[in-house]
């Protein structure tokens, strides 16, 4: 079995990379870890083993950049983006979602971003995260409680988002 | 992707977080194919390009230009070969097709005879490498016919060889297959159907 061009993988898997990495360093960051994360899988490609699950992989090639670009962030002397204020409960926008899944614990923010978002069972997400899978499991649900609280989903306005 | 503890309410919750803009997927995927040829990890760089015989899907690698395909061969089974014969770092990044596509461009316009690129041949070899190597000594607007190729090619009786080197040519239109005919003048198969073949010598018979 041969692998496929390698063009296919970033068309079936980009859009989740994506949102996986967005999900974990927001909007603006998410576009520099896709950027490496994708780079860094089209160098280690051909001595990837045929018939490795391709999702789990990138979404832990993901994980990682995303790791190395935190760090950089924490020791680079410009002062960190304020987080805003969560405004009226009643208002809509993407960065009212995005300040509510920063404002997640890292452990849930990711658990929600591998499991929910990249699709891996919570078994995987353990093996990336460290712990047990009891504990991934429980990350996730945590993550989308909290979330449920500090971006109650609204319905009617869902269609104007897309 | 929606599993075991899930409900719609959890799905609700996730939609803001799932909307991907493919215009901004579009532009890091723009940038994704320059990373990875400023690092040297693009093996395979392709794009595709309209012309009066379909659309063609041109390949080119750090060497020059490697497979030219025609819409019959299939562009992903072409691109599927391509992974498993030179390397599955391919990526959709017309930039380095650009010269090739820009002479086809012109050829198919009638503004130019001769292509001036570099071609890499590493998908023909032996014989056939001996008879695409002939090939651009036909002039445009010529024909040869399979035996005379043969013979140029050193292997008088290898007509049928001629043949198949013809119908395997990894670079139709720019390494001329299509100036080979059959001896009786009829234009005999061709890689891109027989009306590519016409289309072909129509437009050099014209200019």
């Amino acid at each position: 079995m041969s692998k496929a061009p390698f063009e296919r993988v970033v068309t079936e898997h980009g859009p989740t990379v994506l949102r996986v990495c967005r999900a974990v360093l927001g909007p603006v960051d998410a576009q520099d870890a896709w950027s490496e994360t994708f780079l860094a899988a089209l160098r280690a490609y051909p001595d990837l083993p045929d018939g490795a699950n391709m999702q789990a992989w990138l979404v832990t090639i993901a994980h990682r950049k995303a790791i190395d670009i935190t760090r950089v962030r924490a020791r680079a002397p410009i002062p960190l983006s304020e987080v805003p204020e969560p405004t009226a409960p009643l208002a809509t926008s993407y960065s009212d979602i995005w300040a509510a899944v920063k404002a997640l614990p890292s452990k849930q923010r990711q658990a929600v971003a591998y499991h929910y978002l990249g699709g891996l069972p919570h078994k995987e997400v353990a093996d990336i995260l460290g712990g047990t899978t009891d504990a991934a499991r429980r990350a996730a649900a945590d993550g989308i409680r909290t979330l449920r609280r500090t971006f109650p989903p609204k319905p009617e306005s869902k269609e104007n988002s897309q | 992707m929606i599993t075991d503890t899930d409900d719609l309410a959890t799905a609700a919750q996730l939609a803001p977080l799932r909307f991907v803009d493919p215009q901004l997927l579009a532009g890091l995927h723009a940038d994704l194919a320059n990373a990875a040829a400023a690092a040297g990890i693009l093996d395979i760089a392709y794009r595709t390009l309209d012309t009066p015989v379909g659309t063609l899907l041109l390949a080119g690698t750090e060497q020059g230009l490697l497979r030219i395909a025609f819409d019959r061969e299939d562009h992903q089974q072409v691109l599927d070969a391509l992974a498993a014969k030179v390397s599955p770092r391919i990526l959709f990044a017309p930039d380095r097709l650009d010269d090739a596509a820009r002479q086809l461009d012109e050829y198919f316009t009638g503004r130019r005879r001769t292509f001036l690129l570099p071609l890499d041949l590493r998908l023909s070899t032996g014989f056939r490498r001996i008879v695409l190597a002939h090939l651009p000594e036909i002039g445009y607007g010529h024909t040869e016919s399979y035996s005379q190729v043969a013979q140029a090619a050193g292997h008088p009786r290898a007509v049928r060889a001629v043949g198949s080197a013809c119908a395997r040519n990894p670079l139709p239109v720019v390494v001329p297959c299509h100036r080979v005919v059959r001896a009786d003048g009829s234009f005999g198969s061709y890689v891109g159907g027989p009306d590519a073949k016409r289309t072909l010598l129509t437009l050099e018979a014209a200019a």
